[in-house]
């Protein structure tokens, strides 16, 4: 690698770190609105929210005699961007799994936005307005970057047997779903991707896919698992921005992550999760100084760095 | 050796009934495969109900012949209920083995002595399909130089080869609707699908359901050409050339199957009357090839084009090359 390169990398760097300081230095409205609506909630596991989106109850998961899940009680607050953290294999997937209705729990019971729907299956969760993406991302490989975000809309009338041989009935629909996909290929910067198959793009970008795809769905709550895994600075940052430009619209957002600069810059609540329990939430500032989550995930010499700025 | 009269029997293989009715069960098999990624091994199971049901409706409950292809049908979306409902959930390899099970077993079902009054048993049923030959509009028969078909060929071939291109026109319209972009996504990752709100076990049942349908039609065409039918006409084998037929013109391509099987049947009929003009010319010597060997040749000839074809070609004649090759990560 020449010196030339070298140093737009080191620029690239930077101006990453100065973008993450300006997001702390001057949160944005959504943020404003989150920290109000948390202020007055303390930091102990399982506390209750002024406004939960989401609700679980005495949620379990074994697998053989590994408790992969135990969460006695969460909530997750509506219109924040709230992260889960912890150790690998601590449980915040399987979780995801378990609200989302990809896997059963052996107990338990969640609601979404007031309706309780523990055990529905995965497809009714998503309709009601809660939508995933997954760790490894899903791309449809064999359908183009505009066909896989059209599938993301719901209440299609095209997608039902015998009116899909019935063109008229769901021509216009389809127009105005095809509109709305490439407004999101476009705001997500794939707009040039329109046409080819999601199995030609890069990892980075099946991120970006994704996430719009889920966007389709108009969902009322994302959960996003990993969403930064395996992708460059620079297009973090335009995630990031993504997601809390969600945010600010109204979205709640639940993210897993292990990038301790992401966390701390754009979440207003982090739940952290060891051996299946939920050992500590609170605010970013709160978690970082917590000494459960210190000998459990973050470790000694992370927390001390962060002290002493 | 007389080529010309090689090459029409060729294009007749080509272009009979068979061929016809071949490609109309390969369709359903591409529903299956080809769009939603079903590992249908049992198709001929399907061709078997739709044949038996027309057959027994016809001859033991003198229902009219129409009657008794729409009573075919009928059960194979009995058939597919059967074996969707506890496999349909599972993962894709279930599906693959349940299927060629349930058409052995139906198999020996029907060629049971127990159920010998209703179908035969192992002598099968035969002489079932005359109102079909009575409203035969065809009064001569077409000759193309060597080529020639007769009246009954003629009209087997309109009707077959008409239901065909109505059953791809169908398939066309489905897979170019959202229900087929659906079909699709199901086809490259269920969970995916299911992260947006599809029911996927719905949108498997339905192609399952409409495969099979048109399976057992091309199994009520097949009895209705040779007017008898045994149940040891329905052996696996059938489902495998099938899957030749669909990989060979490529699947999830709406004319694939059916170039794939006229492809398939000209190769077959082409190979037979060569080897056998070959030999009574004295082009192929006696200890190398004897004329009973024919018959396996002419298959061993077409796998090995099948093979050739998938080093060189891999998504089939008129498949898409570039969607092939996208690495499924």
């Amino acid at each position: 690698m020449s010196d030339d390169r070298h140093e737009d990398l080191l620029a690239q760097r930077e101006s990453v770190h100065e973008q993450e300081q300006e997001r702390e230095d001057t949160p944005s409205v959504g943020a404003r609105r989150a920290a109000a609506a948390l202020a007055g909630v303390a930091n102990v596991p399982g506390v209750a929210k002024p406004d939960a989106i989401l609700v679980a109850d005495d949620m379990s998961r074994h697998f053989g005699g590994v408790r992969a899940v135990e969460v006695e009680h969460l909530e997750i607050q509506r219109g924040t961007i709230t992260a889960l953290i912890g150790p690998n294999g601590a449980g915040k997937s399987t979780f995801f799994n378990l609200t989302t209705g990809f896997d059963r729990p052996n107990s338990g019971r969640w609601s979404f936005d007031g309706k309780d729907i523990s055990g529905a299956p995965s497809f009714r969760i998503a309709r009601q307005g809660m939508v995933r993406t997954f760790q490894l991302t899903k791309a449809l490989t064999r359908l183009t970057s505009l066909e896989n975000l059209m599938l993301g809309a719901t209440g299609q009338r095209g997608e039902r047997l015998l009116t899909s041989l019935l063109r008229p009935t769901w021509a216009a629909q389809e127009a105005g779903i095809r509109h709305r996909a490439e407004e999101l290929l476009a705001r997500f910067n794939l707009a040039h991707m329109r046409d080819e198959f999601a199995g030609t793009m890069s990892g980075g970008q099946r991120k970006l896919l994704e996430m719009a795809r889920a966007l389709m769905v108009q969902p009322d709550m994302i959960l996003l698992d990993e969403p930064m895994a395996g992708v460059n600075p620079a297009l973090t940052q335009s995630l990031l921005g993504h997601i809390e430009a969600l945010r600010d619209e109204g979205m709640t957002i639940v993210l897993v992550e292990h990038d301790m600069d992401v966390i701390m810059s754009i979440s207003d609540w982090v739940v952290c999760f060891a051996q299946g329990k939920v050992i500590a939430e609170g605010r970013p500032d709160d978690i970082r100084r917590d000494t459960a989550v210190i000998d459990a995930y973050l470790g000694t010499h992370r927390s001390l760095q962060e002290d002493q700025t | 050796m007389d080529v010309l009269a090689v090459l029409s029997v060729a294009v007749r293989g080509a272009l009979g009934p068979e061929a016809a009715i071949y490609a109309l069960a390969a369709i359903g098999l591409n529903i299956h495969f080809g769009y939603t990624g079903l590992l249908n091994f049992g198709q001929v199971g399907f061709m078997l109900v739709g044949a038996y049901g027309t057959a027994i409706s016809v001859l033991s409950f003198d229902a009219p012949l129409w009657a008794g292809v729409l009573v075919g049908m009928a059960c194979a979306v009995v058939l597919a209920l059967i074996l969707g409902i506890p496999t349909l959930r599972l993962r894709g390899d279930y599906l693959a083995i349940a299927t060629i099970a349930a058409a052995e077993v139906l198999r020996y079902l029907y060629r049971s002595s127990f159920a010998e009054p209703v179908t035969g048993g192992v002598f099968g049923l035969v002489q079932f399909a005359g109102e079909f030959y009575a409203v035969n509009p065809y009064t001569a028969p077409l000759e193309l130089g060597p080529l020639r078909f007769n009246e009954r060929a003629l009209w087997l071939m309109t009707v077959a080869w008409g239901i065909t291109f109505l059953a791809a026109g169908l398939v066309w319209l489905l897979v170019h609707s959202p229900w087929g972009r659906v079909l699709r996504a199901v086809r490259e990752d269920e969970d995916a699908a299911r992260s947006l709100g599809k029911n996927v076990f719905a949108y498997k049942m339905q192609a399952l359901v409409l495969g099979g349908v048109l399976g057992a039609l091309a199994g009520s065409l097949l009895a209705i050409n040779s007017q008898a039918i045994t149940p040891d006409a329905f052996i696996p084998i059938i489902t495998f050339y099938l899957w030749t037929i669909m990989i060979l013109g490529g699947a999830s391509r709406v004319l694939g199957p059916i170039l794939g099987s006229i492809v398939f049947w000209f190769l077959l009929t082409f190979l037979d009357a060569f080897l056998r003009g070959a030999m009574s010319a004295g082009w192929i010597p006696g200890f190398l090839l004897a004329p009973s060997d024919i018959g396996a040749v002419r298959f061993a000839a077409v796998g090995l084009g099948l093979m050739l074809l998938m080093v060189f070609r891999p998504a089939g004649l008129i498949g898409n090359q570039k969607e092939l090759r996208l690495d499924v990560r």
